[in-house]
């Protein structure tokens, strides 16, 4: 064997922010020195315990943490009757992130950049957004702590994530629409760091996902570990043992790497990542950068995108705003490369169909990125002995979602 | 032969700062953007810095993004771009020319590709906007080998600290951003600029040209005379965008236009002398 597999998956990244090849921090000099303010800022927070008791309690307290793990009794009777034998059809659980303040996973790694960038002396926040869920988070975040909050988001998302953006307007966050590009995701991270190049002495950007240059892909993974670790606890309780799988949902990857990153050297746990297919992996319409793309460099990082020949960024779509991005954390990138993860896809319709049979099972409306995560639950859960045991990360509420999939399905609101 | 150090110390033998245009390749469209190029050494321009489109240009303001997109839609790539010099060496060997922008095209091309084809396309010098010092070693060794300078750039924000290694890992010339801020936005003023580049003489001999904000014939002289060079790029895009017609094509007078900007702005840097 000339390439000796890592003895664990949990050392990454290096000191130049890289997960294998993939990852560092690829921006401009004007960027350069306060990317390391925020990575010497994040090291010494790690290890402040007030830093770290202060979070936890606004975890606890205004979160509303732990989030439960919720056995999805109706949903594994569904799937088990789906299956093809007696003797399959796994056990779902849910992890309940819909739960949290402001419905989504986001808000975990919200409070504790924001409390960094008070830590630093910062005065202004930044934030892009996709679907809403992550502004609405900062925004949130931002109001707690009287910070004045600036939201990105791309004018597309905007038009169909409307209830997000007077959510963000409510709490008191600007929103500014951005029209470059496909106005969406990507174009919206493109302004955001453009503003916080001209506005690097007083800006903090709260950066959403696990991506971006070093240490934002590593510090938001650490944020969002509480997810696994919690999810760790409860079904060894609950169980008395550990998971057969996990799923989740992949945009950016955040919500992903917080449930899978606890249970990487955890052998017997298989992870599925699940990106969105759009209309097809086979079309040209999709948000699959593993599945579909091949590794570049956007946004500070090396990773996975979606791009032409020519090396020129192509546009991904998806029903779900939030996974309609077209590159991934490069920790998932080096997880895919490594074989630890499995990178799997979902369709905008498999989606919109386990979005629908998740509200009427089990009386959960899901987020639609979420949703992604649990239309392959309904494809991998009936293939599993029925003692073996799933967990989806549901990582999001639909709420916002319900207008688009009103427009999908054909019905007038 | 280094194009760069022999214009630079030719310039500084006559006295005078240089002016460095900046135009993305392919705007509008290849034939025209060739013609400007042709140009751009009799209008004055000294040193000549062609932008590679890309769909993500973080650090460029509104004008240059939209360049980018009309030289994308025009068909350009980093291929295209390597052809546009190739054609432009055939009538100029003197005039240095650099290649800036973002590294995912790099990449994808194949960075060892790349840089022996830029070389002997003859290109003479590379701006990678997204690779800092700390990413050196993605494209370095490979520039390096063929002859190719990294002309780095040095923020307001660069401190003291940080200087000396930015510096260090230059080559060519030193590209100083006069703002903290992307292209085509704000201009420094010349107390700033007076201040900050005398911070950077003492860790580099290399010439330093200043960029960002400079969209002034006026500016471009008081940016020459207080560093080596003056860099200007946003208000020439702008020049050629208002040239176009309503379809974002080149009218017959596209290129006079751009070229008689690019006269204004020489006159005026050669009007001055430069502090070095």
């Amino acid at each position: 064997m000339n390439k000796p597999l890592p003895n664990s998956f949990r050392q990454g990244p290096d000191g130049r922010g890289r997960f294998g090849q993939f990852g560092g921090r690829f921006v401009a000099e004007t960027l350069m020195p306060l990317i390391l303010e925020v990575e010497r800022a994040y090291e010494e927070a790690k290890t402040d315990a007030a830093f770290q008791t202060e979070w936890r309690r606004l975890l606890k307290d205004y979160v509303g943490r732990p989030s439960p793990l919720w056995l999805a009794e109706r949903m594994t009777e569904h799937l088990r009757a789906n299956s093809a034998r007696d003797d399959l059809g796994a056990k779902v659980y849910f992890k309940r992130e819909e739960l949290n303040h402001t419905g989504a996973h986001k808000i975990n790694a919200v409070l504790a950049q924001i409390l960094l960038a008070k830590k630093m002396g910062k005065t202004r926040v930044i934030a892009e957004t996709g679907a809403g869920q992550h502004g609405v988070a900062t925004a949130t975040a931002c109001a707690l702590f009287n910070l004045p909050c600036t939201v990105f988001m791309g004018a597309t998302d905007v038009a169909r994530q409307q209830p997000n953006v007077f959510r963000m307007k409510l709490l008191g966050a600007e929103v500014e629409p951005v029209t470059s590009g496909a106005a969406t995701l990507k174009d919206a991270m493109n302004e955001a760091l453009r503003y916080w190049v001209a506005n690097v002495h007083d800006t903090y950007y709260c950066i959403g996902t696990v991506a971006g240059p070093h240490p934002y892909p590593v510090m938001v993974r650490d944020f969002q570990c509480v997810i696994g670790e919690e999810t760790k606890q409860q079904i060894l309780a609950a169980e008395g043992r550990l998971p057969d799988a996990l799923v989740c949902a992949v945009g950016g990857g955040s919500s992903a790497m917080g449930l899978f990153h606890p249970f990487l050297d955890d052998e017997g746990v298989a992870m599925y990542g699940v990106e969105a297919a759009g209309r097809g992996v086979d079309t040209e319409e999709h948000a699959a950068s593993i599945t579909r793309g091949r590794p570049g460099v956007l946004h500070g990082n090396r990773t996975y995108l979606l791009q032409d020949a020519d090396g020129q960024i192509q546009e991904a779509h998806s029903i779900s705003a939030g996974l309609d991005y077209p590159g991934i954390g490069p920790e998932h990138s080096w997880l895919h490369e490594a074989g630890r993860v499995n990178y799997v896809t979902a369709t905008d319709d498999e989606a919109l169909e386990a979005f629908q049979v998740c509200s009427k099972l089990e009386g959960i409306i899901p987020a639609l990125e979420t949703a992604h995560g649990l239309a392959h639950v309904m494809k991998l859960a009936p293939t599993m002995p029925r003692d073996a045991i799933v967990v989806l990360n549901l990582s999001g509420r639909g709420d916002k979602d319900i207008f688009t999939v009103a427009h999908h399905l054909g019905v007038k609101l | 032969m280094n194009r760069i150090a022999d214009r630079f110390a030719a310039l500084k033998r006559e006295g005078r700062g240089a002016l460095v245009t900046f135009l993305e390749g392919y705007d509008p469209d290849p034939a025209t953007s060739l013609a400007i190029l042709r140009g751009l050494p009799g209008a004055g321009a000294d040193v000549i810095e062609i932008g590679v489109p890309f769909t993500d240009p973080m650090a460029d303001g509104p004008s240059i993004q939209k360049a980018g997109l009309r030289a994308l839609k025009a068909g350009a790539t980093l291929a295209g771009v390597l052809a546009l010099v190739r054609d432009f060496r055939k009538e100029d060997a003197a005039t240095p020319v650099v290649l800036m922008g973002y590294f995912n095209p790099v990449l994808s091309y194949g960075v060892d590709r790349f840089c022996n084809d830029a070389a002997a396309s003859g290109v003479d010098g590379l701006i990678m906007v997204d690779v800092p010092p700390e990413e050196a070693d993605e494209i370095e060794p490979q520039a390096k080998a063929n002859g190719l300078d990294l002309i780095r750039l040095v923020a307001p924000t660069t401190d003291e600290a940080r200087l000396p290694r930015v510096l260090a890992a230059t080559t060519g010339f030193v590209y100083y951003v006069a703002i903290t801020g992307i292209t085509g936005t704000r201009s420094a003023s010349g107390a700033d600029l007076s201040a900050a580049i005398p911070r950077l003489r003492p860790h580099t001999d290399l010439p330093i040209c200043i960029g960002f904000g400079i969209r002034t014939p006026e500016k471009a002289a008081e940016a020459a005379r207080i560093a080596d060079g003056a860099v200007v790029g946003t208000a020439l895009v702008e020049t050629l965008a208002a040239s176009l017609d309503d379809q974002g094509r080149a009218k017959p007078d596209t290129v006079r236009k751009v070229l008689d900007h690019v006269r204004a702005l020489a006159e005026a840097v050669r009007g001055v002398k430069s502090a070095a």
